[in-house]
């Protein structure tokens, strides 16, 4: 192991191991997690090439290759367990994606929920033993946000009985389905049905796509690849065009809305149930944003302990990289970000269960605040993520440009997410609908609950201009549950001037649609100051349920500094709404520099806490044993334009020419 | 620029035969129509402005304009510089294609008498996107201009011209790139043989980045660190041969190669050098400064302090050649696609809205355009300094130099990071789309983030900057000369911000005094702090790290002023083109105010700027978004690139965005390659369907 990391691991103050059990909900979790990845790091079949020296078709076919694979090997072993098969296939996967992943998830989920008994015996065995395989097929050239405006369409032919479907126009052409372009032979089409000359809006229908035998796409089908990306490049997004395509009647999921064979439409029960479904993956989304920002933060940290570079004393040898105050700065607030959200994610994915519990128990008032606010997370942390992936990379220099480093694919393969399962900034108006729905109520006398709670103390009768402000505060800036308070405030400061923005934009007589939007910049800002209220109130929280003395040490450290930074990059919403005076930003900006130091001596052993394997990095300067400059040497030895000593674009191009220049 | 306007009188004759050929609708042609999508039309009938007015103002005057768009239709019409299968070339078609481009391109200036110092490179370099090889071959070359003695320079720089042999630049190594001491890479002359011996220690010695190292170059600029009989003597520059002009095959004791796939330019050749006992002639050691005489006597001779100039002069080239363009395009692809793109209704009843209508939309995309103009204005002010700096240095006179490095150092690292960010926004701002390769955004975000790193990296120049900011307060303070660029560090504070309503705050003289105090403010606070650790015992080195989060902020505070400032000073130097004057200065506004709503901390602070003040900015600030959103899409016309140039499916001038995306999808090897998958995969699971469907 390089000196340097084996020297950081040894002063480490806390013993990493406990601080991964916390991470992985106990010591018998992160055992049997370990041993489901033992299955696959010593499994020789899943052995491969990096990807990165592959062409897109050849890691389109290694992708399968190894889908396949999981499916077989985890059989074998009789895993079935969500967690052990979810941990079980990011070992396989790392920084990557397959193809068939929406086969297992939408595709699969939802024939479960929207097919009758008799449509689930047809398609579910099938579904089930990879004998069809299918993907999810919504969003359009077009739309993706506006799904009322999809333009697909299923016309009901009575005659036949059966549903001629059609992409009308350019722009109605699906396109981004995962696994649709060159993989799947099925499609769950959200199409506009019409019956009886009438449009009664989106529904679900199975479609064949591809020839079972040949694969070859079926008349009237015209499928393929989307092309490139900036990352998922294993993945074949595709499009998809349908002309005067039939399918018999019975391959509309008729759960809930049904087709008699004459024509006539039955209509749906409520469908709220929908709404857990999104709660859940937006949980997963979360869950990753802590994930992939935990793998770069420990990438970026074991690196900067190995790299050293310059000097800081004059005649002394160069130092650590991490040693410098502005590293620590760039990515300490990260490490701790990293934390944060791994506590909201389990936060969220806890309380989706004890929904999902109350809805089988027929319960669903929580439902709606819970998929209003988790809009606002999915988005608040997605975006910070994002964000601070690339900052770890650029802390690594140049080097972090280098696909070797493991931080561009774990960046282009994580930004999708601000834009699938619902865009970001529409996702933050969602939350903002529910914030401003909120304080209508407490402003007409009613209480709110749950994480909005806190709007009830805004007095409901005599809001007046600057009243937060004009509120005595006393905020202890060592003190997470003060600070806490601090980012209720400046939550509850915005709510307010966005909904009185909002009643002036409307006073000035303008449609509520515009004035909605003339207020949205408000409006995204009220709820990015939930989502950080949120948050901060998770980790503090989770901070009492730490037993051992020296790991809630170092991480009431790090909460602290989550706190302290979001208001030092804040400090405008604080002083303004008077929740802190001069003198105490100033504090801020000191407590954070003294927090950096506090946490420089621990910042591996915190990384090391996350229990990445190697493999899983799949990255040459986050490595366990810190030897990078050999490595690096040895991956670059591997790479495409290194096949032929001398490259043939010399005997093409460069030879023939240079004579005569 | 005289060169320009007889080139242009020159290529006057064939514009008129090849300007019918340029066009906009650049590949597509099988998609048949030229018209212009009518979103897009309406967002161009009702421009406050004249476009090509402007685009001669952002170009340097009409006849640059001229000039460019002549290169344009001359690279646009030849097929081989087409880069239309760009994004689906692995690392080796990339490579390949961009050095067939380069050999094809100096052909074709050779045919077109363009020279290599004529005002046409840049315009082909703009496009082609900058992909062409051989770019640190210019690196290379000047270099030995720099560094070489005459003799050194009669010998190489033919050969270079010519293409006969092809050079890099190895300078980085796989251990060190900002701390140039620190290379590890070592040239001992041997008295006996008067040779310099030239190794590679250790592994982390290794040449590590240098372009077009991996696979194309003959030739290298080596530094090393200079032995002479046993003493170090530093870093010296040598040329040395790496590989066979007769063969390729790299020289006995080279080794080397590419590094591996990158974010992105994997049309260049990042390589990686090792060298084991390579011998060469003592006139292979560059020396214009220093020289190794054949008894082994050291000689320095005049001062070398003139090679900062070289390496601001490649810092400003970039900024202008590299950064800010891409920066511009960006900003062309997601307006103009947010026009043409329409998602959800604003009013029940109304067709779906254009999502640039949309406040969020603007509040993205808008101020990223008023950035990218306030950048392209730096180039003057960048200019002036350099060019009064040169004159200076050429005479022997080094008193601007600190001055002129720290300017550029400060601006080449704002300027970098807000391009760099404010690409990965637009890219975000086109959804899905934006995702797509096609786009074109996501090659325009990973070049820009490079940009970050090399040629210095940010935080390491930000506190450069910082370093002579102190430098200048503490003169402030003893009554000394300030260099012109942080005079406003001596004058008086008003202390409070003036403005009264939120129309003050549309008044330059409001805001640029309000970032005036900011920057002043924050190097204050972070010298003051830096005094007080040292004054408490502190050693000057440990005070210093301590300091440097809050000194980076005063260097990006004193940043962020000068280009307001320079922002205001060429809004005043529009006067005489009204309309365009008025459309300027509410880009100047809304990067203004958009700053102060971005960092509302830095100005309520002490009081500066009041709690009601800042409502007054932000409301000035929303409004002007709506202002600029009605000539958004002109603004974006202005910048004047070709379809080829962007090469992306949702920034054409013409706004078939779906057409374009579908006709180009289908052309991916994806859809054309059979590939195995299916019949080893997919099939053996398939077939027991068969007989259930």
């Amino acid at each position: 192991m390089n000196e340097d990391l084996r020297r950081e691991r040894d002063s480490a103050s806390f013993n990493p191991e406990l601080l991964t059990h916390i991470l992985d909900g106990g010591a018998e979790r992160t055992q049997r997690r370990k041993e489901i990845e033992a299955l696959v790091l010593n499994d020789p079949d899943f052995q491969h090439e990096d990807l990165n020296f592959l062409s897109r078709s050849q890691r389109y076919e290694e992708a399968i290759r190894k889908s396949a694979l999981m499916v077989v090997k985890l059989r074998k072993y009789g895993i079935a367990d969500p967690d052990e098969i979810y941990w079980f296939k990011r070992t396989c996967l790392g920084s990557f994606v397959e193809p068939l992943g929406l086969h297992f998830s939408m595709f699969t989920n939802t024939l479960q929920n929207q097919c009758t008994v008799g449509q689930q015996d047809k398609w579910l065995p099938l579904t089930y033993g990879l004998q069809i395989i299918g993907t999810y097929a919504q969003t359009e050239m077009g739309h993706g946000t506006h799904l009322r405006g999809l333009e697909t369409t299923a016309t009901y032919d009575p005659a036949t009985q059966e549903f001629i479907l059609n992409s009308p126009t350019v722009t109605s052409i699906k396109w981004w389905p995962g696994g649709l372009g060159k993989t799947s032979n099925h499609a769950i089409v959200l199409a506009q049905l019409y019956t009886q000359g009438q449009c009664k809006g989106l529904h679900a229908f199975i479609v064949p796509i591809r020839q079972l035998g040949t694969h070859e796409p079926l008349p009237g089908i015209t499928v393929g690849d989307i092309g490139p990306k900036f990352g998922y490049d294993e993945m074949d997004n595709g499009y998809l065009k349908m002309d005067n395509f039939r399918i018999p009647r019975e391959n509309m999921l008729m759960k809930y809305a049904k087709i008699e064979p004459d024509g006539t439409y039955v209509k749906p029960v409520s469908d709220k149930l929908t709404y857990g479904t999104m709660v859940f993956i937006r949980s997963i989304i979360v869950g990753d944003s802590a994930r992939s920002l935990s793998k770069a933060c420990t990438i970026a940290i074991r690196y900067s302990s190995v790299r050293h570079q310059s000097e800081l004393k004059p005649g002394d040898p160069e130092p650590q990289i991490l040693d410098y105050q502005t590293q620590q700065y760039k990515l300490f607030p990260l490490l701790a970000t990293a934390y944060a959200f791994h506590f909201v994610g389990a936060y969220m994915k806890m309380t989706y269960y004890r929904i999902t519990g109350d809805i089988n128990e027929g319960d669903l008032s929580e439902l709606p605040e819970l998929h209003a606010l988790t809009a606002g997370l999915k988005a608040f942390t997605s975006w910070i993520a994002n964000a601070g992936i690339e900052e770890c990379r650029m802390a690594c220099g140049g080097h972090g440009y280098s696909r070797c480093s493991g931080l561009p694919d774990i960046y282009v393969t994580f930004t999708p997410c601000c834009t699938y399962e619902g865009e970001n900034t529409v996702m933050m108006l969602q939350t903002a609908r529910f914030l401003i729905k909120s304080y209508t109520q407490v402003c007409s006398g009613q209480l709110v609950s749950g994480m909005v709670s806190y709007l009830n103390d805004l007095s409901g009768q005599h809001i007046q201009p600057q009243q937060v402000a004009a509120r005595p505060t006393a905020v202890h800036i060592n003190d997470p549950a003060s600070l806490v308070e601090a980012y209720k405030l400046r939550a509850s400061r915005f709510v307010e001037v966005a909904a009185k923005n909002l009643q002036a934009e409307l006073n000035r007589r303008k449609s509520r649609e515009d004035a909605w939007n003339r207020t949205s910049v408000d409006l995204v800002r009220a709820s990015e100051a939930h989502c950080h209220y949120v948050v901060v109130k998770l980790f503090t929280t989770q901070l009492s349920e730490i037993n051992d003395a020296a790991v809630h040490a170092v991480m009431n450290n790090l909460c602290l500094l989550y706190a302290l930074y979001g208001i030092s990059k804040h400090t405008g919403d604080f002083l303004q709404a008077g929740i802190l005076t001069d003198a105490q930003v100033t504090q801020v900006y000191q407590r954070v520099k003294e927090l950096l130091a506090a946490i420089r001596p621990n910042a591996v052993a915190l990384v090391d806490a996350f229990d990445f394997h190697d493999n899983c990095l799949a990255s040459v300067l986050g490595r366990y044993d810190g030897n990078i400059y050999e490595n690096m040497f040895e991956w670059a030895k591997k790479s495409p334009l290194n096949k032929t000593e001398v490259h043939e674009a010399f005997h093409k191009h460069l030879k023939p020419k240079q004579a005569k220049l | 620029m005289p060169l320009s306007l007889l080139m242009a009188a020159k290529e006057k004759g064939f514009q008129q035969s090849q300007m019918a050929q340029w066009n906009r609708s650049g590949y597509f042609r099988s998609s048949g129509s030229r018209d212009v999508n009518p979103d897009l039309e309406t967002e161009r009938q009702t421009a406050s402005f004249s476009v090509e007015r402007l685009t001669a103002i952002l170009d340097g005057g009409a006849d640059n304009t001229r000039t460019r768009r002549a290169v344009e239709a001359v690279i646009h019409s030849e097929p081989g510089f087409s880069r239309e299968n760009q994004y689906f070339q692995s690392q080796n078609e990339r490579y390949e294609a961009a050095v067939r481009r380069s050999v094809y391109l100096k052909e074709k200036m050779h045919q077109m008498g363009w020279t290599e110092d004529g005002p046409e490179i840049k315009y082909c370099y703009r496009a082609l996107g900058g992909d062409l090889a051989f770019n640190v071959h210019r690196v290379f070359k000047n270099s030995i201009l720099a560094l070489g003695t005459d003799e050194q320079i009669a010998k190489w720089i033919p050969l270079a011209d010519k293409y006969h042999i092809i050079g890099t630049y190895a300078q980085t190594e796989l251990g060190h790139g900002t701390f140039l001491r620190g290379l590890e890479t070592t040239a001992i002359f041997d008295i006996s043989t008067q040779e310099f011996t030239l190794n590679t220690p250790k592994i982390s010695a290794m040449k590590w980045w240098p372009g077009d190292l991996g696979r194309s170059a003959t030739h290298a600029v080596v530094f090393a660190q200079l032995y002479i009989k046993g003493k170090c003597y530093g870093l010296h520059a040598f040329i040395l041969q790496i590989r066979s002009l007769r063969d390729h095959s790299p020289a006995p004791g080279v080794i080397v190669g590419d590094i591996g796939p990158k974010m992105n330019f994997e049309h260049i050749d990042n390589g990686y050098l090792m060298l084991q006992n390579i011998n060469i002639p003592r006139e292979n050691m560059l020396s214009r400064f220093s020289q190794v005489l054949p008894d082994g006597t050291y000689v320095k001779r005049g001062s070398d302090k003139i090679n900062y100039l070289t390496m601001i002069m490649t810092r400003i080239h970039i900024l202008w050649i590299e950064v800010i363009p891409t920066l511009l395009k960006a900003c062309t692809i997601a307006t103009r696609y947010s026009v043409v793109r329409r998602q959800s209704k604003l009013n029940p009843g109304d067709p779906e809205a254009k999502i640039l209508d949309y406040q969020t939309q603007q509040q993205k995309l808008l101020p990223l355009l008023a950035t990218a103009y306030a950048f392209h204005f730096m180039n003057a002010y960048v200019n002036e300094f350099y060019n009064k700096g040169y004159t200076e240095i050429r005479q022997e006179n080094f008193d601007s130099l600190p001055e002129l490095h720290a300017l550029t150092a400060g601006i080449k690292a704002i300027i970098t990071e807000y391009c760099t960010a404010g690409a990965e926004v637009c890219l975000r701002a086109c959804g899905g789309h934006g995702y797509s390769a096609l786009s074109g955004l996501p090659f325009l975000y990973t070049k820009l983030a490079a940009s970050c790193t090399y040629e210095g990296e940010n935080t390491v120049l930000f506190l450069q900057t910082a370093r002579f900011l102190v430098k200048c307060l503490a003169a402030v303070h003893s009554g000394q000369p300030i260099p012109p660029s942080a005079t406003y560090l001596s004058s008086v504070d008003s202390g409070k911000c003036q403005a009264r309503t939120s129309v003050d705050f549309l008044k330059p003289d409001i805001y640029a005094e309000a970032y005036r105090h900011r920057a002043t403010r924050l190097l204050g606070n972070a010298a003051t702090k830096l005094q007080g650790l040292v004054q408490s015992g502190a050693e000057q080195h440990e005070a210093w790290n301590q300091c440097t989060v809050q000194l980076v902020q005063a260097a990006k505070a004193h940043c962020h002023y000068i280009v307001v400032k320079n922002f205001i000073d060429t809004v005043e130097k529009l006067r005489n083109e009204a309309e365009i004057q008025k459309i300027v200065k509410h880009l100047c506004d809304l990067f203004a105010l958009h700053g102060i709503f971005s960092n509302t901390g830095d100005f309520l602070y002490a009081g500066y700027i009041s709690g009601d003040q800042i409502d007054m900015v932000t409301a000035s600030y929303l409004d002007l978004l709506a202002v600029i959103r009605n000539d958004a899409v002109p603004l974006v016309d202005a910048f004047d690139f070709t379809d080829e140039s962007l090469n992306s499916a949702l920034g054409s001038y013409d706004g078939h965005v779906y057409q374009r995306l579908y006709e180009w999808a289908q052309k991916s090897p994806t859809n054309k390659q059979v590939s195995q998958a299916y019949a080893r995969y997919l099939k053996p699971l398939f077939q027991s369907a068969l007989s259930k469907l």
